[in-house]
């Protein structure tokens, strides 16, 4: 499986959810904390994430940033289990 | 504001639109204007043009769009941000001009300005977000609110004998001879919100070749309006929106022919 | 005005020569709707703007042409509309939009009678509209009124000087008559109005620059206050461009005050009464915004009474009272809804003052 992660920018998160349902691994939910700006903010609940960018389209407030594995990454990968 | 290009040995494949500003958007939470502002600033990025475009931004929720694009930008006036960016363009015909509208900016007060804008054929980009409903004023009816639906002034639901039926200003422009590509998405989904940025990039590639003018409804959703969460705002919107309001494209300039055809539907 | 005029005279029509005036003081955009008595305007510059490099644009209405001014004065050029009184009136949103934008450009009301849809005869009834802001909102539009077809072509030059200079709509305000009257006129040569640096203008954002904004709105009452302050100290400046003629006001006893068309008529009246011996001279502003208050105060200094002539019913009249600031009587003489008042009519009402104010030293002929 490829491994990725998010960054969400929790002062702008507003905890619509949007993100939450647009994620197939059901790896976001919302802090149990507000931020500045009085919302419970969207975090990663699993350790699942595939980098698939779901969610970072779906955000309306342009918070996620996404990473995932490189190509390169996972090739040596697969390469050395041979 | 530039992320990392490496986080914990993973690379950076996704991060938010460098055309955007850094100011947070004022819109309510889950709330389509800020999808489709990011969808316009990476299509612009992508396209290394952010000196060779100007928007105009309408009276509505967007009035101040102007504050998250780091583009040159005008305010117009309620309903002429069409016969604005006319203005623009017919001085400054190679540079990249698009309009951003509401439904009571493009469809009611507007309407004038929006069909003889299309008749023209103006080589513009015209944006249409439609959410059956005026935000920005607390929930008014729009041209295009559904029969039935509540609204702050149809506090019964909307009466068609008295209020008339949903204006499908689209399917109208459509008609014109100067629309080239007439087109219905929405961003609700990951999946609409690739073919919203498809249909926004082909958009700008047909004002680069001068086809005439690009029109695309954004059928979008108004948590606070609709006084719902943005989860059951999209659910809502799937079951009543998409079935008045269908997506897809309505017109696509054929690729040798600047005449456009028009879908059987319309 | 100090132009240079080595072209020879030619006989014009009002609408026509200020359309060529237009294209010869740099126009590059107009945006316009047919109206009478107008729309010669529209159409000399559908034939003639194109072919020397410009942009027009039959627009679906009066409410579309100025909007498409706003974004083209926006974006940086050199533009014009132009209308009259009811088309003038649809305007006034987009007026008040680019006077708190501050953007230039040239608008021109060939004033008919009204209100309403009213008729296509001359009138002078916009002058409050013209010269009090028209639109909503606390702003003046810089005010020119010409008198004769080469003011029609000249006062376009210095109108978009002033538009330009002072980053605020001009409007010249004109009437029936003198756009469809045919006179001699010595056009302006062109290249005579350089092209001035817009840097505010949304042009496209380089990089080397911040994003340009053209807007109006300004939501927090604290800026939306500067910006006022900032328009009201424009209007400060403004009062320097005050443009006046006089004609015989050394000796007045009464004062004419009359703009536009009605000055012409004024003029004969003046001339008829003195060979009559009564000692009476015009004043004729030139710029209705800024109002030459100063002038008309020095000059009330000498004269015994003030009559204002207007072709409505009563409005500049107003202003000339703040001048005189009550040292003097002020008449009113006009006629309304399109009827041209004429020199003897004028005259009489010079003579009825002559006696009301025994300054007659012969005796009148009744």
């Amino acid at each position: 499986m490829i491994r990725g992660t998010i960054v969400v920018n929790e002062t702008i998160c507003k905890g619509c959810e949007l993100c939450i349902q647009a994620c197939p691994q059901e790896s976001i939910g919302l802090s149990d904390q507000v931020n500045i700006i009085g919302y419970r903010y969207a975090i990663l609940v699993q350790d699942n994430c595939t980098g698939c960018v779901n969610c970072a389209l779906v955000c309306p407030e342009a918070a996620i940033t996404v990473y995932r594995q490189s190509k390169q990454s996972i090739k040596q990968k697969s390469t050395a289990q041979v | 504001m530039n992320p990392p290009i490496a986080y914990n040995g993973l690379e950076l494949v996704y991060r938010r639109p460098v055309t955007l500003t850094d100011t947070p958007m004022h819109y309510c939470p889950g709330c389509s204007h800020g999808v489709v502002h990011k969808l316009l600033m990476e299509v612009i990025d992508e396209m290394g043009i952010q000196s060779e475009t100007i928007g105009v931004a309408p009276v509505g929720c967007s009035v101040f769009a102007y504050n998250y694009m780091n583009i040159d930008m005008q305010e117009a006036a309620h309903g002429r941000a069409s016969a604005v960016a006319t203005g623009i363009k017919r001085m400054l015909p190679h540079r990249y001009v698009f309009s951003y509208q509401g439904d009571g900016d493009l469809a009611a007060i507007g309407t004038a300005e929006t069909i003889h804008t299309v008749n023209r054929g103006e080589n513009i980009l015209i944006v249409f977000i439609n959410n059956a409903i005026y935000g920005m004023t607390g929930g008014q009816m729009a041209p295009t609110t559904l029969p039935g639906m509540v609204t702050s002034t149809t506090p019964y639901g909307r009466d068609v004998a008295t209020m008339g039926h949903p204006l499908k200003i689209t399917e109208l422009v459509a008609r014109l001879p100067g629309a080239a590509f007439v087109t219905r998405q929405a961003v609700h989904t990951p999946t609409a919100v690739r073919k919203a940025k498809k249909a926004i990039r082909s958009a700008f590639e047909y004002q680069r070749s001068r086809l005439g003018t690009s029109f695309i409804e954004i059928v979008s959703n108004c948590p606070s309006g609709w006084k719902m969460t943005p989860l059951e705002g999209n659910e809502w919107m799937e079951k009543n929106m998409f079935p008045a309001y269908p997506l897809g494209d309505l017109k696509i300039p054929s690729a040798t022919k600047p005449d456009a055809k028009v879908k059987e539907e319309v | 005005m100090n132009m240079q005029q080595s072209e020879q005279p030619r006989l014009m029509k009002g609408n026509e020569a200020l359309a060529e005036a237009a294209i010869r003081a740099g126009l590059q955009g107009y945006f316009g709707y047919p109206i009478t008595p107008q729309s010669e305007i529209l159409e000399y510059l559908a034939a003639e703007l194109p072919k020397r490099g410009g942009v027009v644009l039959q627009a679906e209405s009066e409410l579309a042409a100025i909007n498409m001014i706003y974004g083209a004065s926006g974006a940086g050029a050199r533009v014009m509309t132009s209308s009259s009184s009811p088309g003038i009136s649809l305007m006034q949103e987009g007026l008040s939009y680019m006077a708190s934008a501050q953007l230039p450009c040239l608008v021109v009301n060939i004033n008919r009678g009204g209100p309403g849809l009213g008729t296509i005869q001359p009138s002078q009834g916009d002058y409050f509209q013209a010269t009090k802001g028209g639109g909503h909102g606390d702003y003046r539009l810089i005010v020119l009124a010409p008198a004769s077809v080469q003011e029609m072509a000249d006062l376009v030059f210095e109108g978009f000087r002033l538009a330009e200079k002072y980053r605020n709509p001009a409007l010249i305000l004109a009437d029936g008559a003198l756009g469809q009257m045919m006179e001699k006129v010595v056009l302006p040569p062109e290249g005579t109005l350089p092209m001035v640096d817009k840097p505010w203008a949304t042009t496209g954002k380089p990089e080397w620059r911040e994003r340009n904004i053209i807007t109006s709105l300004f939501i927090q009452p604290e800026k939306m206050e500067e910006v006022n302050l900032q328009l009201q100290a424009k209007y400060q400046q403004l009062q320097k461009e005050v443009r006046h003629e006089a004609f015989e006001v050394e000796d007045a006893d009464i004062l004419v005050v009359a703009y536009g068309l009605t000055a012409r008529i004024a003029q004969k009246a003046i001339e008829l009464a003195r060979e009559q011996g009564l000692k009476v001279g015009l004043l004729r502003p030139i710029t209705l915004y800024p109002f030459p208050s100063d002038v008309i105060a020095r000059y009330t200094r000498t004269a015994t009474a003030v009559l204002v002539v207007e072709l409505n019913s009563g409005q500049m009249v107003e202003d000339v009272r703040l001048a005189v600031n009550g040292r003097r009587p002020v008449h009113f003489k006009g006629r309304m809804g399109g009827v041209i008042i004429t020199p003897e009519e004028i005259l009489e009402e010079l003579v009825s003052l002559a006696k009301e104010y025994r300054v007659a030293e012969e005796k009148l002929e009744v």
